[in-house]
């Protein structure tokens, strides 16, 4: 029986690459903002149970690309599924009972409640959350033990049982990032979506924020997260996804993205490796042209 | 000056049938921004609709007390309905606008329109037969504790629906239910992340301020034995919002303290400045009439410094209100 990250040895690194047992697939995914097209996916597979990595330069897109998938905004056109179940139009807390589940960029904790109320807002299918059984403790406590104990068992794997009863707003930045994971996994998700999980972390703190992404697929759980931390990347993803002005260029496991031509050139602009004296002569060159087609159009107007 | 007479006369009124229908209208805004975070500046909407459909139902359709009242709490509902649908997906302050709107309205309308029903500034009379038969109180004249027999019938049903609407409220609040209002109150997009259905739970949370609002109507209408659509002016819905503020939002106690408070003092005020207002030394500066105007602005004063010096009110936690900027 061949593990995760063995399925995706046969994959071919191109971007769109068809994935074995994929649990998102996406096709045709476009997002305009007036005349700025912040995301054109044309098809992308998820593969299953394996950590996946979204990188790129700021702009990219990434964040709004994670806001498609999860119904936190509409796409112009396209269509994506989820375990085969069409996304499209969805509501962004039916694509999370369905088991696609993301954190926020910065981060979302609730801080006027404590730690393990937080926590237990996460479960679902709580009878006391239904206005007809709130009144009725009797109709949802057992549930309440349970969804408590569960709870517990989060927050001491994160380190966080000490903290159960403080506001949420109290925490520290790096222990609010592991509140967040902690109570996005009490809701049992399928694919654990993370916008940039590393953040604002202190490099001691990245260390155990890997080991926790880490269990996470160790459990079964597919994961798709959004980084800038190279290392982070290198270190822990099976596959990584490259998107740039909004499209996909590359895909790949981390090695071979990584020293991908257009991957650098996305990072580091089209003229990276170029000499800055050949670069002066370079930006004449284009001025002088550039120019040459004002005069034609003045010439010729319309 | 008669202070005993001033005083008697605010606690009358602070526990009487007026400050009861504040009450419930405080009551409702409190599930509403209180607990929810929803910014209704039409409550005084859902009072209306309470008093003028019970009422109009009773006396010009005939139709008996208990049905009178299930009908218009129907009418309540399909009102928030009409309110929040359109409103509740976009930002708060669509609702406001549409609240107030709405609110000014239903005043006009009920003021003006359909006579054979609400009988224009008239009102609508001659509804309480049925509800002031089930009084079961001994038959006195004069007044016991300063009530007379059916006044003190009404403040009691009045506060007996206080009391249980106040104990309902509690048990949702600390229900998981009540949580997740709580939570959407704070941030709506994490609660949508963790699969809540956030305008599911707003529209609930309507809903069921507009109702115990249409109750304060009930008790409004049936303790003043009319129902007139100036009543329920701009004013009703800020100064039952004062009153929540004062008392501390999303707290149980907080409307309740909150109303008999600002409606003892108000009634206090008002009695000592008339009275002052007799005196030649201070009849230079104020006669009687506007001693009652003044009022209202040393109430504006105390919401203004409420909102600087103590937003959470008497009983509310400061970390935990709806009323913070940021």
């Amino acid at each position: 029986m061949s593990t995760p990250s063995t399925a995706l040895q046969s994959v071919p690194h191109e971007p769109g690459a068809a994935k074995p047992d994929p649990v998102v697939v996406v096709n045709g995914i476009r997002r305009t903002f007036g005349g700025l097209t912040a995301v054109d996916v044309e098809h992308l597979e998820v593969q299953r149970g394996v950590i996946t990595a979204l990188i790129g330069p700021n702009g990219a897109g990434k964040t709004t690309f994670f806001n498609l998938l999860t119904g936190f905004d509409q796409p112009d056109a396209g269509s994506w599924s989820f375990d085969g179940t069409p996304l499209k139009g969805k509501a962004a807390y039916k694509v999370a009972r369905l088991g696609m589940v993301r954190t926020f960029q910065l981060t979302r904790v609730l801080s006027k409640l404590t730690v393990l109320e937080n926590m237990r807002m996460g479960a679902t299918g709580q009878r006391g959350e239904r206005l007809w059984a709130a009144a009725l403790p009797a109709l949802w406590r057992a549930q309440e033990r349970d969804i408590t104990d569960r709870a517990r068992d989060l927050l001491k794997r994160f380190n966080l049982d000490a903290k159960e009863e403080d506001f949420a707003g109290s925490l520290s930045g790096g222990q609010r990032k592991l509140l967040e994971m902690a109570r996005a996994l009490m809701v049992e998700p399928n694919l654990v979506m993370l916008d940039e999980p590393m953040a604002g972390v202190n490099p001691a703190l990245k260390q155990s924020l890997l080991g926790h992404v880490k269990s996470l697929r160790d459990q079964g759980m597919s994961v798709l997260f959004v980084e800038h931390d190279m290392d982070m990347v290198r270190e822990i993803s099976d596959w990584v996804v490259v998107m740039s002005q909004g499209k996909v260029i590359a895909e790949g496991p981390p090695t071979s993205v990584m020293s991908d031509e257009c991957v650098i050139d996305a990072y580091l602009g089209a003229r990276h490796d170029t000499d800055i004296s050949e670069l002066e002569h370079l930006i004449q060159v284009e001025h002088a042209h550039d120019h040459a087609e004002q005069t034609v159009d003045r010439e010729d107007p319309r | 000056m008669d202070i005993i007479g001033a005083i008697t006369g605010a606690l009358h009124d602070g526990f009487g049938y007026v400050a009861v229908s504040f009450c419930l209208a405080a009551i409702g805004l409190n599930i509403q921004f209180g607990y929810a975070g929803l910014v209704n500046f039409g409550q005084a909407a859902f009072l209306s609709v309470g008093g003028y459909i019970m009422g109009a139902a009773i006396a010009t359709s005939g139709i008996p007390t208990v049905l009178a009242i299930l009908l218009a709490i129907a009418f309540t509902v399909a009102l928030a309905l009409i309110l929040g649908i359109p409103t509740l997906r976009l930002r708060a302050d669509y609702l406001a606008i549409v609240t107030i709107a709405a609110a000014e309205i239903l005043r006009l309308v009920f003021g003006t329109s359909f006579r054979t029903y609400f009988h224009g500034k008239d009102g609508v009379t001659g509804f309480t037969a049925g509800f002031r038969s089930l009084n079961p109180l001994p038959n006195y004249d004069g007044f016991f504790l300063t009530y007379s027999r059916e006044e003190l019938w009404t403040v009691m049903v009045g506060w007996g629906l206080v009391i249980m609407i106040s104990l309902f409220t509690w048990a949702l609040m600390r229900s998981p239910w009540g949580r997740v209002l709580r939570g959407i109150r704070e941030d709506e997009d994490a609660m949508r992340s963790l699969g809540k259905n956030v305008y599911g739970y707003k529209i609930q949370a309507l809903i069921l301020g507009g109702v115990v609002g249409c109750a304060g109507g009930f008790v409004g209408a049936f303790g003043a034995a009319s129902v007139q659509a100036d009543t329920f002016n701009l004013d009703f819905t800020f100064i039952a919002l004062t009153m929540l503020i004062l008392g501390g939002a999303a707290r149980i106690l907080g409307p309740i303290v909150g109303a008999v408070m600002f409606w003892a003092i108000l009634s206090f005020l008002g009695s000592v400045l008339t009275q002052l207002a007799g005196y030649p030394v201070v009849a230079r500066f104020m006669n009687a009439d506007q001693a009652s105007i003044i009022r209202l602005m040393l109430v504006g004063l105390v919401l203004m410094l409420l909102m600087i010096y103590r937003p959470q009110g008497i009983f509310g936690d400061r970390r935990e209100i709806a009323l913070d900027a940021h």
